[in-house]
């Protein structure tokens, strides 16, 4: 007979694999999230609020005040952000994830994917491409620009396109970009290119906006990044399904605010456990060093929770270099280092060059404390200031600190029962 | 008794367990050495494995709910 926690621990990862994420709508925001109102932003990571917030996601509260309406300069921004009559909030809390800085306000439009196996929802921004942009900390007047762009022509033409479509499945695009060499973090072209195979007849065929389709298609062909966000939502939706488990040490939520790092554990819910953010040891681009970097950001690492981005980094060589990780090798040493710390293998996400063994999935508390090995993140890196972008790209680790007190608080939490 | 005078009358075959010095120093004499990368559960910290071995214990609930549904 099983022990409890190993039962436990099996149900969380039965509701984790089976998860069927598929896109059904792009929506505002505040009309899939009807709580994120007037007055109210919602950030990566667990909760921070403006005093405590790294630069670049300072410079993203401000830029996103301002795309709002709800301030018309930077410095009426920050200001009425620092006088604490804006709302910020995990965006955790409400099903959603952003990368890096993650800013979700009302009017952004956001990528719903909804696990079809238990019918919850998760939500994502839509990648806003290269160069200055808000998950990166920028505002000025191109970002904000893009921004609306995003706003009034790609979504409505991405949901008709979608609704139009039925949905998209995106679990069979993801096992089939890890075939093809993507990791789904920092290397998304197969599964960008395989989701424009998708939707793009749904388009073209019938859709009201022809005269910006070509602008469309454009922004989506010149972003190898674009499915990062909903890899995202989709992680997320699985990850959802998992959580909440009595007596589970299934890990369900790894994110950063630039300033701290958090995690969730099955069985307790939505408490989060921090510690200060770690930096990347990474790559960065001419012109920057280690000096310039904002420790590590971001909710993507969900995609590690699930078991992508490091820890399917054996499938994905092309991204060894990108990120600095040293030689292939190294990609393999990083996917058999995380199988010591997983409680399985994912069935339906495979790598093909390790016999079609499934990508460890599923980061079990216990393990992590009892080997010290520490949760392995692919990242970019943010510029410490705002408003100066992406300065490289590398590898985090998660502070253990946050698994040693998730374990004291699950202990106590058993022991009083 | 026989295996254990085979055991002094050939070439050692060593596996090394954790440290590393022991294997680098036998490898460096040209003896073969299988390494097991082990270290001390949770890095040696008392106060953690004893968190580890209580965890154990205390097992958690009997019940596991599939009514609770998904998170957030």
């Amino acid at each position: 007979m099983q022990k409890p926690i190993e039962e436990a621990n099996q149900a969380a990862l039965s509701h984790m694999y089976n998860a069927e994420p598929v896109l059904v709508d792009v929506a505002p925001a505040s009309e899939v999230m009807p709580q994120l109102g007037e007055g109210m932003l919602l950030h990566a990571g667990p909760p921070v609020q403006w005093p405590a917030m790294c630069s670049p996601m300072q410079g993203a509260v401000a830029g996103a005040l301002r795309y709002q309406g709800w301030a018309g300069t930077e410095e009426e921004a920050a200001a009425l952000a620092s006088s604490g009559s804006v709302t910020l909030q995990s965006a955790h809390d409400f099903s959603a994830v952003g990368p890096m800085t993650g800013i979700f306000s009302p009017s952004m439009p956001v990528f719903v994917v909804e696990n079809r196996t238990l019918g919850n929802q998760a939500y994502c921004t839509i990648n806003e491409g290269l160069g200055k942009v808000m998950r990166f900390g920028a505002n000025d007047d191109s970002v904000i620009e893009r921004l609306r762009w995003i706003e009034k022509t790609l979504a409505p033409a991405l949901r008709e396109a979608v609704l139009r479509a039925g949905g998209v499945e995106l679990r069979p695009i993801m096992a089939q970009a890890l075939a093809m060499g993507d990791e789904m973090h920092q290397r998304n072209v197969a599964a960008t290119s395989l989701f424009f195979r998708a939707i793009a007849p749904h388009l073209v065929r019938g859709s009201s906006q022809q005269a910006s389709l070509s602008e469309v298609t454009d922004f989506l062909v010149g972003n190898d990044q674009f499915f990062l966000n909903l890899a995202m939502a989709a992680a997320k939706s699985a990850m959802d399904a998992a959580a909440s488990i009595n007596g589970s040490t299934l890990i369900t939520a790894m994110s950063r605010n630039g300033t701290n790092f958090g995690i969730r554990i099955g069985a307790l819910g939505n408490r989060w456990f921090t510690a200060p953010s770690l930096m990347p040891d990474g790559l960065y681009f001419p012109g920057f060093t280690s000096d310039d970097a904002n420790p590590d950001m971001g909710d993507s690492a969900i995609l590690e929770t699930l078991g992508l981005g490091a820890f399917a980094m054996a499938g994905s060589p092309a991204v060894v270099g990108f990120v600095g990780a040293g030689t292939y090798r190294d990609a393999l040493n990083y996917t058999q280092e995380m199988g010591e710390i997983t409680l399985g293998h994912h069935p339906h996400l495979s790598i093909p060059n390790l016999d079609y063994q499934g990508v460890p999935s599923g980061i079990d508390l216990r393990k992590v404390v009892e080997t010290g090995i520490s949760p392995a993140i692919n990242t970019g890196i943010a510029h410490k200031e705002a408003g100066a972008g992406q300065v490289g790209a590398g590898i985090a680790r998660a502070p253990l600190e946050c698994f040693h007190q998730a374990l004291e608080a699950l202990v106590n939490e058993m022991e009083s029962r | 008794m026989a295996e254990k005078r085979d055991l002094l009358g050939g070439p050692p075959a060593t596996i090394n367990v954790g440290l590393e010095v022991f294997a680098d120093t036998l490898q460096e004499l040209g003896f073969p050495v299988v390494r097991v990368d082990w270290r001390p559960p949770a890095g040696g910290d008392h106060r953690l494995t004893d968190l580890l071995s209580r965890l154990e214990r205390s097992g958690g609930p009997n019940r596991i709910s599939d009514s609770e549904g998904p998170g957030t």
